[in-house]
């Protein structure tokens, strides 16, 4: 019937033409693949990625180094059980030179894990899972945004300085909460404080009023949190709404009230967070950069379209060094583990682990902004345990 | 753990469970009423928040009118689903349900974010409930959660009196024991399930619409709570809303003190409460009624 | 209904398939020979769910549990930073798989039709929260394999499965040994046995067979095999995640087993085929352009109307078009 005929000439259509893909390719010109969230919670963030880097290329005439960059992207729907296979996508079916991306920690591990395998370039201009920049660590990796623990340590210093001695803290149980947590803990006993309690919901869970009952029992001087998101948002007002806002300062990572603020309204105004950007930065790039990506893209650039800026500008300064010769990966790598790099968050350098060393603000929620109202630690550099590099 | 503690974690685990019970009783009186499994119902729960995130600028934020606007509306999408996709999966066995329905969830899931996008967002709660209530010196508790409790038990007493003290309630128990018998009694059986499917589906998108307040909108909703629901489903009995009553209470409590007293497997709780009931009773607490 | 292929042996079509498949890497790339892998690897996945809904009458919708047992069985029981032996690693993850399913199998199987779905789901969430909520597994990110498994004995290695061609064969090996396998089993007293449940679980009783063992049975070997599938995808990945045991996935393995069509074991390696490549082809952005960012869109479409349109599956389509011509001949005849 005719149903069934073009449903099979529709099948061996896409069968026989799938290998007929990668004949594409052109000479002269580099391939960058984007594997990052376009569905999902975490779809908005990863627009905000691919236009921040597309804004730097297009500022360089849509050349690096002299080569014309070409795009391809993959979905990677938020998804680490997926990740090993749309990565695959991107570097033997796509053939991609360099991979960019991407939001989730745990579809980055996976991408770690091929790219270090197959040597393909990986820079990473959000996922802060610590594991890549410390066990996982290689020279073909770099990461242009943080790592889990730094603005968790970044706060745990701040916490300590306000005297507090008894903080619980409170997340998702999985890697990236884990992980600031850890920091948070590490930079708070460092001063002096104890956390008294780990509390954590499986994710991506955001029902919390028995944990907050719980808070409230025992009355902690202080809670730092880690959420994103969705979960940001709710937690938030809920904190707000159990009256805890009042009895018992809450502290956060960033996301904590990185593009949720509208979301969270009068809940949210006066929290302090920590991260390495912010708004009313005293840098002069950022204001240049916040007219161009407003101009471009109608909308104001977040935390990940910086990550997304500054994965090209590092690219960038690479093949400027090897004067596009992408052959030449040693030098190639070499001048970006070495790159200083003008960034809307102010200039910072890459540590040997390849992660950001740069300076952890702290900032107010202030109306729809997060106000940066001091450094929270200066040049802050993630230890990178278990690197071998 | 303090008395004050315990009571408060007891109002929690009531109003989760409550909540639990709007969208439960609708997927349980689909698929008791007209035998169809549908895995789209989260589906119609996150489309109610959306309903009251996207509704909210057009009523000039009223509350209530959006309520109201966002009722109509699931109304008018679930009679219309059921007469031009729902009605064609009767005659069709639970595999093919299953996976049609399934199929469903993921053009429900892109069609919202066409449409609406994949942002978070927040609803305003409508200010005459938006205090909190001090609960002695422990902590303050919204107002709105405890309007929410109240709403969902209103709802629950008005679906038990429809059902067991009303002609239609009547007919629609009967239809769910003896299709063909009601059928031949005269009564236009197509038009009652229409009206059971837009009623499932009105009550998960109300849930949906007064749970956006405190739950924010996200995409991943519908699927967190589909699952949850069809636990509460199979414990209280396939058609009993009265089992699906004391189910949803029941889940709400293993999973609020779960997370508190045994956070490693709060998880797992609910699903070991399912099979130990299923065990004990392998066609739920009640049967149908 | 019911073609289960009793009556005449239809050896031509899973043969041929086999010679393309043995073939297929002289045509290929890294990237699809990596790809028709997986598949290989998720069509014995659907096989093994084939044997519960398809011979045993059994939907459930919790099969991906054994799947992901078995894959993370693969990695906790594998030394952190040696090989371990094929030789013994394979049986054991296997009999994780199977210790489970009969423990599920023996719950579940006292209820039945929507109920018996219901458990069976409620089993397999059980067992994700396992992986995804306690420290046993690496939570919701998952654990990695360092090192994959030598096939060797006594010291000498006998098969280097490191190598993407030859482990492609080894996959092909089992794929075409299952196929077999359930072939024969079909034709066996057990698979008949099967069968008679599946059209009429009453009649069997009547007639003196227990069916609760033949049942339990079906349901432990299904899980078995389902969990030689999870062990491959470890081996091939290195790299196991909670998702691999969601409901999703056991939902994605039935819709290869209608899509492929239900009854025939053809169809369940045809089903897990169509999927794959219909997931690759609504991603494709040099067909969809931009909407590609859409395509569970389509896939949901696809979904729906191959379900309601296809009631028998991609492999019954020749049948189904032969019975519309006949009937449109008679049509005609009588006219």
């Amino acid at each position: 019937m005719q149903k069934t005929r073009l449903f099979t000439a529709l099948a061996a259509a896409a069968v026989l033409a799938l290998p007929a893909g990668d004949a594409l390719a052109q000479a002269g010109k580099l391939k960058v693949g984007f594997m990052l969230p376009y569905t999902g919670t975490y779809a908005a963030l990863g627009a905000a990625i691919e236009n921040g880097f597309r804004l730097y290329v297009n500022e360089q005439g849509g050349k690096l180094g002299g080569r014309e960059i070409e795009y391809v992207n993959v979905d990677d729907e938020s998804q680490p059980a997926k990740g090993a296979d749309n990565v695959n996508i991107l570097i033997k079916r796509d053939k991609v030179d360099v991979v960019v991306g991407t939001v989730h920690s745990g579809v980055a591990m996976a991408m770690a894990k091929v790219v270090k395998e197959t040597g393909t370039l990986l820079v990473i201009p959000n996922a802060g899972a610590v594991a890549i920049t410390g066990p996982m660590c290689a020279p073909n990796i770099f990461r242009t945004s943080f790592s889990n623990w730094q603005p968790g340590y970044a706060m745990g210093v701040v916490a300590a300085e306000k005297g507090y001695k008894k903080v619980m803290t409170i997340t998702w149980k999985y890697a990236a909460g884990a992980e600031s947590v850890g920091g948070f803990k590490e930079g708070f006993e460092k001063g002096g404080g104890k956390v008294i309690k780990d509390l954590t919901v499986p994710f991506p869970n955001v029902e919390f009023q028995a944990l907050l009952t719980e808070i409230a029992a025992a009355k902690p001087d202080a809670v730092y949190t880690f959420f994103a998101g969705g979960g940001a948002v709710k937690f938030v007002k809920d904190y707000a709404a159990a009256g805890l806002n009042k009895t018992v300062p809450l502290y956060g990572a960033g996301f904590l009230t990185d593009g949720t603020l509208k979301a969270q309204g009068d809940a949210a105004q006066g929290l302090l967070t920590t991260l390495h950007y912010g708004d009313g930065l005293p840098v002069a790039k950022d204001k240049s950069f916040r007219a161009a990506y407003q101009a471009a893209y109608k909308m104001p650039p977040d935390v990940y379209a910086v990550g997304g800026y500054d994965a090209a500008q590092l690219l960038g300064i690479g093949l400027v060094a090897v004067k596009g010769d992408f052959s030449k990966k040693a030098d190639l790598y070499k001048a970006m583990g070495a790159a200083k790099i003008d960034s809307p968050r102010g200039a910072f350098t890459l540590g040997k682990n390849h992660n950001p060393v740069q300076d952890l603000y702290l900032r107010k929620a202030e109306g729809l902004e997060n106000k940066v109202i001091g450094v929270a630690v200066k040049a802050l550099a993630d230890p990178g345990h278990g690197c071998t590099m | 753990m303090e008395v004050a503690t315990f009571l408060v974690q007891c109002l929690n685990a009531l109003q989760y469970g409550l909540l639990l019970f709007l969208v439960a009783s609708g997927l349980t009186l689909i698929f008791g009423i007209m035998g169809v499994i549908n895995l789209a119902h989260g589906s119609f729960y996150m489309i109610g928040a959306y309903m009251a995130y996207a509704l909210a600028p057009m009523f000039g934020g009223s509350f209530m009118v959006t309520l109201l606007a966002g009722l109509v509306l699931a109304i008018v999408l679930g009679y219309l689903l059921e007469w031009g996709f729902v009605s064609y999966l009767y005659q069709r066995d639970h595999l093919q349900q299953v996976l049609m329905t399934y199929g469903l969830i993921l053009v429900f899931e892109e069609l919202r974010s066409i449409l609406v996008g994949n942002d978070v967002h927040g609803v305003a709660m409508p200010p005459f409930l938006a205090g909190s209530i001090a609960l002695g010196d422990l902590m303050q508790y919204p107002v709105y959660r405890l309007a929410i409790s109240g709403v969902c038990l209103a709802v629950a007493a008005g679906l038990y009196l429809v059902i067991a003290r009303t002609r239609l309630g009547m007919m629609v128990r009967a239809g769910s024991t003896n299709r063909e018998m009601v059928q031949s009694l005269g009564i236009n059986i197509k038009f009652l399930y229409r009206l059971v499917f837009a009623a499932g589906v009105a009550l998960a998108a109300f849930a949906g619409m007064i749970a956006a307040p405190v739950s924010s909108v996200y995409p991943g909703m519908g699927a967190q709570v589909l699952i949850i629901c069809f636990v509460v489903v199979v414990i209280g009995g396939i058609g009993s809303v009265r089992g699906a009553f004391l189910a949803a209470i029941l889940v709400g409590i293993v999973d609020t003190f779960g997370k508190v007293l045994f956070p490693e497997i709060a998880g797992i709780a609910v699903y070991l409460l399912m099979a130990a009931i299923l065990l004990w009773k392998p066609e739920g607490l009640f049967r149908q009624g | 209904m019911g073609t289960i292929g009793i009556n005449s042996p239809r050896f031509v079509l899973p043969l041929a398939a086999l010679v393309l498949l043995a073939l297929f890497p002289l045509v290929s790339t890294g990237f699809y020979l990596g790809f028709v892998n997986k598949v290989m690897i998720l069509a014995i996945f659907a096989l093994s769910l084939e044997l519960l809904v398809g011979m045993a009458g059994l939907v459930s919708l919790g099969h991906a549990a054994f799947f992901g047992i078995a894959a993370y069985a693969t990695l906790l029981l594998s030394p952190e930073y040696a090989a371990a032996n094929f030789f013994w690693l394979l049986p054991a993850t296997v009999a994780c798989a199977a210790a489970y399913a009969v423990v599920v199998g023996a719950l579940c199987l006292r209820t039945r039709g929507v109920y018996f779905i219901m458990v069976t789901l409620a089993f397999a969430q059980m067992a994700y929260y396992v992986f995804h909520d306690t420290p046993l597994g690496g939570g919701t990110d998952g654990i990695y394999l360092n090192v994959k498994p030598v096939v060797a004995l006594f010291g000498i290695t006998l098969i280097d499965i490191g190598r993407p061609l030859t482990f492609y064969y080894v996959v092909l090996a089992s794929l075409a040994g299952v196929f077999l396998f359930l072939a024969v089993l079909l034709r066996s007293r057990f698979g008949r046995t099967l069968v008679g449940i599946k059209s009429n679980e009453q009649r069997m009783r009547a007639a003196g067979f227990a069916t609760f063992p033949y049942k339990l049975a079906a349901f432990t070997l299904a899980g078995a095999l389902a969990g030689l599938a999870g062990f491959l995808v470890a081996v091939k990945d290195g790299f196991v995640n909670p998702e691999m045991l969601s409901w999703h996935e056991s939902g994605a393995v039935l819709l290869m087993l209608i899509l492929g069509g239900i009854g025939r074991l053809g169809g369940a390696v045809l089903g897990a085929f169509a999927f794959a490549l219909l997931q690759l082809f609504f991603q494709w952005d040099v067909v969809f352009g931009d909407f590609s960012r859409h395509w569970q869109l389509m896939l949901g479409g696809t979904i729906i109307l191959s379900v309601a349109l296809m009631p028998n599956g991609l492999i019954g389509l020749p049948a189904q078009w032969r019975a519309r011509r006949s009937r449109a001949g008679e049509a005609d005849a009588r006219g």
